[in-house]
């Protein structure tokens, strides 16, 4: 087979250390060897391919997918924007998954015993494909904020879990969107294993009141960035390679 | 046209101790879609030798990781990939893709598949691993190679890329038989002088 473009290197000083003991988890959990840095081959620079048939009509409407007697309760948000890659070229027909808790910062999983009740209505997950300009959209109730086992007293700022694939498994991220102005973000251990200024920055979904649906819901605009492709110089490729 | 405009990739977060409900809510008793992704890795149509694989990751305390989940991606029989550039058609229903998660009591995982060909020349059949939870702050990739393929192991550039020889081991399956079929064991450990290889792909 010869030889395909590779994905550019991922930046590894833009991601979080494995060891970062303020987040106590990493500590018996982050790998303390070097990683080793691989050419790609062919199995890295593919990744599987998903289609818009597979899913449901309301898998992107955590308002409702989950719903029996009425609409989940909380703040209604939108939560948008575009997935593209370090060229700056949007990824069509690439799977977005995110799952979050409650208004009441409750997750449906048998391991989260938090006080605060379970919404009914309200399932905490949803899936949608990015259309042909990368962009994705979903409806949802803004998530509550939460205590959790670190220190005695550390909390998550609100934040929605996002899973990304892109076209290749060598894209595959998986990364969690803060909300503008939550004063619990700067405070958060798991926020602090970024020791990039801007990476906090990145992770914070803004206000957006062009996208807001009035008397309906806020919107929350987030965009997204995989990993982008050597351009191949040497050998004729179609636009788009 | 001015260079090329250059966006900085979105940094990962961990996925934290929840991650079933976002990736694999039917695994995790929760049933909220028709259809979940991940299940069926070849499809009913796939040549090849049906296998299953089954492991643990264990923890810096040697205890198993009880919430982790893990992403498989792997060519088919005939060594091809299901994408465009994988090097050619595959069979109906064969994705090549797959999703497991950890028992929540005892850590242990498996699933279901066939046993990949090589996907060149002088490579030695292998399943990608992606490997995610909660005190994980970047998923982690790693490959996991047949215990039953020592010549082709032998020849693979990725395991000799592998400067140490005993590390080179922590991604070999052994095969066992059970019931007619063949099982592979990879355990995977996230620290220690036997600490799995992980890879910067």
């Amino acid at each position: 087979m010869t030889a395909l473009p590779e994905y550019y290197p991922r930046d590894l000083a833009r991601h979080p250390a494995a060891l970062t003991p303020g987040y106590k988890s990493s500590v018996t959990r982050g790998p303390r060897f070097a990683p080793i840095s691989l050419r790609q081959s062919v199995g890295e620079i593919t990744g599987p391919v998903f289609g818009h048939g597979e899913f449901g009509p309301n898998d992107h409407d955590l308002i409702r997918n989950y719903a029996t007697s009425g609409d989940a309760v909380g703040e209604r948000i939108i939560v948008h924007g575009r997935v593209l890659d370090e060229n700056a070229r949007p990824v069509p027909g690439t799977l977005v998954e995110v799952w979050q808790a409650n208004a009441g910062g409750r997750y449906r999983h048998r391991n989260d015993t938090y006080m605060a009740p379970i919404d009914p209505n309200f399932g905490g997950c949803g899936r949608t494909m990015t259309d042909d300009a990368g962009r994705y959209a979903f409806r949802t109730i803004k998530p509550g904020a939460y205590p959790w086992r670190n220190t005695i007293n550390d909390w998550r700022p609100a934040h929605i879990h996002l899973s990304v694939f892109g076209a290749s498994f060598s894209q595959r991220l998986i990364t969690q969107l803060y909300f503008e102005g939550d004063p619990l973000i700067a405070i958060c251990p798991i926020v602090q294993t970024l020791s990039d200024p801007g990476a906090v920055d990145a992770l914070t979904a803004k206000l957006d009141m062009d996208a807001t649906v009035p008397m309906d819901s806020i919107a929350w605009r987030f965009d997204i960035v995989l990993r982008g492709r050597r351009a191949s110089l040497f050998e004729n490729r179609p636009e788009g390679n | 046209m001015n260079g090329p405009e250059r966006l900085k990739e979105t940094p990962s977060q961990t996925a934290g101790p929840y991650v079933h409900i976002g990736l694999a809510p039917g695994a995790a008793g929760f049933d909220i879609y028709d259809t979940e992704l991940g299940r069926d890795i070849a499809g009913p149509e796939a040549g090849g030798t049906r296998i299953r694989v089954e492991g643990r990751v264990l923890d810096g305390t040697g205890n198993p990781v009880r919430d982790v989940l893990l992403e498989v991606w792997q060519a088919n029989a005939a060594g091809l990939y299901a994408h465009p550039e994988g090097g050619g058609a595959v069979e109906p229903g064969f994705r090549g893709w797959g999703r497991a998660i950890s028992d929540f009591t005892t850590g242990d995982w498996a699933f279901d598949t066939v046993k990949p060909g090589p996907s060149a020349p002088g490579t030695a059949p292998h399943i990608t691993f992606w490997i995610v939870a909660r005190g994980i702050n970047t998923g982690l990739c790693t490959r996991m190679y047949f215990g039953d393929e020592p010549q082709a192991n032998a020849a693979d550039p990725v395991l000799n890329a592998i400067e140490w020889q005993s590390r080179r081991a922590t991604l070999i399956a052994e095969p066992a038989g059970r019931d007619g079929q063949t099982v592979y064991r990879f355990d995977i450990r996230l620290q220690g002088a036997l600490e799995t290889v992980f890879f910067d792909i």
